[in-house]
């Protein structure tokens, strides 16, 4: 009975939206060309694929890819690495856009404030290889950073050389790249604060301080916890762009993470279903801290992604 | 009437202006520096030690050298290319997808919504997507760097919100006279959205910009590399040496470090010039990318 009217009302639907269907196919075929075969492709983590057998004849390994990620000596490296870089770019990175809009939303000057986004906006802009490009090149020993450095009593040396920099080089130029871009956000919650409050909070005697505690961080309190959210589920899949960008031989030891090992053994070793296994178990792990990310945020705040 | 202000509003007022003034500074100075650079005699410039506030002397040579070396006026070329083709194709795909999805009473819509949603939090990774492109033949050349890329799911999303918030009527009446969803798309939606497809063009414009991952990874023939790769070859692997032939090899160090800088700036301009002018576009897309449903 419910089988049967299933099946009509689907064969009316695609009679009346018959058109909008085939309109949509094209990009059902680039979803599942593009998105979903290299998904059905990441089998090749059970197997010991090989190019001349397809990923259908390639004999099954069970858990020996994964088996030896964990047992290899990187894996600890990787893991810590991973995890210390997100937490850095978390901490600092985090909140220095919010400081940000909280400081130009103060601005009376609209001229000013125009000004000092559209200069904070326009590193984003500027692609990695440039970015990489331009700290490479400020970082070597007769580079800008050093002159600095000299200025203030210091020595040179390779920047990029030095395992213990590295981190810091990372999340500072990270920070310096998104803080503007990722203000708008912020500076649109900010906008949506009812200005009525203000009135009522100033009207009762609260100085600037006050209102910012009671009532500008209310106000933008749920975009804070949805950018946090994102944030913490995504603490283990930070890209491998920047990383093999800016890393060296000289600072594996703090600078390689998940993806750019993924990245190494996978395109440049090709061995390619111990990379994907490893990749496999990445996506499967930020999955898993998306979903419980949301259920902790629903939890505290009702606040939730979906 | 003009609200007196208490003295450590006034205080606070100044500092901020200070605050945000060294950050724009700080945002500011390193590509000011790498311009100032790029004009700077190369000898002077390895002398100077410490923050450029001018050129150091004077001098347009790496400039020259610059544009005089074919590859990265063919990286040029390739880079635009695929910046063409590919925001045309994006955005023809990102429209079909997204109205699609902006239609009311489709059985099979929120089905398709999740097949296209779980694409941004599950992925087969990146071997098993190099392995699809080699299978279709799309490595070795510039096409494996546009139609992998077509939609970005993210980008489809927000035009979809904005799809949605066109008044139901106008479709509804266009309907009736009895034209098909596909004239609907491109004489009713599209030229009333002309913001957020500018908007569109500009975030898989830079996207195709910036990007060079791909293009290093299944690119082989030197001739079909794109902008970006080419500037990594002379910025991080540091392959000067054919624009600076014929200096003596003292100065060559000199010569590839204002040739570097100078490389930047080429690359660098485009973007820069047009992004004040677009930049309430850009900002645009963000606040509707935040809009949840």
């Amino acid at each position: 009975m419910k089988k049967s009217s299933f099946s009509v009302r689907a064969k009316k639907d695609f009679r009346r939206n018959r058109n909008l269907y085939l309109l949509v196919l094209p990009v059902l075929a680039f979803y599942i060309i593009f998105h979903y075969k290299p998904m059905y492709g990441a089998v090749i983590a059970f197997k010991d694929y090989s190019p001349g057998l397809g990923i259908g004849k390639s004999p099954w390994v069970g858990f020996d890819n994964f088996i030896r990620f964990f047992s290899g000596p990187y894996f600890g490296r990787l893991i810590r690495n991973t995890l210390l870089l997100s937490l850095y770019n978390l901490l600092f990175g985090f909140p220095a856009p919010i400081v940000l809009a909280l400081l130009l939303n103060e601005v009376r000057n609209k001229k000013f404030k125009s000004l000092t986004q559209t200069i904070t906006y326009l590193p984003h802009f500027i692609s990695m290889i440039v970015v990489t490009g331009m700290i490479t090149n400020f970082c070597m020993s007769n580079g800008l950073f050093n002159d600095i450095i000299v200025f203030f009593g210091g020595e040179r040396s390779p920047l990029l050389q030095n395992p213990r920099l590295y981190r810091t080089i990372y999340v500072a130029s990270s920070i310096w790249q998104e803080v503007g871009w990722g203000s708008i956000i912020y500076l649109s919650a900010l906008s949506g604060v009812d200005a009525q409050l203000y009135e009522a909070a100033s009207i009762d005697g609260a100085g600037k301080w006050k209102q910012l505690l009671h009532v500008t961080l209310p106000g933008i309190s749920p975009t804070i916890i949805t950018m946090l959210i994102l944030k913490m589920g995504s603490l283990m899949s930070l890209g491998y762009e920047k990383t093999i960008l800016l890393y060296n031989a000289a600072t594996y030891e703090t600078a390689d993470i998940i993806s750019s090992y993924i990245y190494r053994v996978g395109l440049v070793d090709q061995d390619w279903s111990y990379s994907t296994a490893i990749g496999l178990l990445n996506s499967v792990i930020n999955c898993i801290l998306l979903v419980l990310t949301n259920r902790l945020s629903k939890k505290i705040s009702d606040t939730s992604l979906w | 009437m003009k609200i007196k202000r208490s003295r450590g509003e006034r205080i606070f007022a100044v500092v901020n202006y200070v605050i945000l003034t060294v950050i724009m500074l700080m945002c500011l100075y390193p590509v000011w520096y790498v311009v100032m650079a790029s004009f700077s005699d190369s000898n002077l410039l390895m002398q100077h030690s410490g923050l450029l506030f001018r050129t150091a002397g004077f001098s347009t040579d790496a400039y020259v050298k610059v544009f005089k070396n074919p590859m990265l006026l063919r990286g040029y070329g390739n880079t635009l290319f695929i910046l063409v083709v590919g925001v045309f194709l994006d955005i023809v795909m990102t429209s079909l997808g997204a109205y699609f999805l902006s239609r009311k009473n489709v059985m099979f819509q929120k089905p398709i919504m999740m097949l296209i949603m779980i694409t941004m939090f599950f992925s087969g990774g990146m071997i098993p997507f190099y392995l699809t492109l080699k299978d279709l033949h799309l490595t070795k050349t510039l096409w494996g760097l546009i139609i992998p890329f077509m939609i970005s799911t993210y980008n489809m999303i927000i035009l979809r919100t904005s799809f949605s918030s066109l008044p139901e009527s106008l479709i509804e009446a266009a309907q009736i006279d009895g034209a098909s969803h596909f004239k609907i798309l491109a004489k009713v939606v599209l030229p009333l959205s002309k913001a957020i497809l500018a908007v569109m063009v500009l975030y898989y414009g830079v996207g195709i910009w910036n990007a060079w991952f791909w293009a290093s990874a299944i690119i082989r023939d030197r001739e079909q590399y794109p902008l970006q790769v080419i500037l990594r070859e002379i910025l991080l692997q540091n392959d000067v040496g054919s624009m600076s032939t014929g200096v003596s090899v003292a100065d060559q160090e000199a010569v590839g470090m204002t040739i570097k800088y100078a490389t930047i700036v080429v690359a660098t301009f485009p973007i820069l010039c047009i992004y004040p002018f677009l930049q309430k576009y850009f900002t645009k897309g963000v606040m509707i990318g935040a809009v949840k449903e």
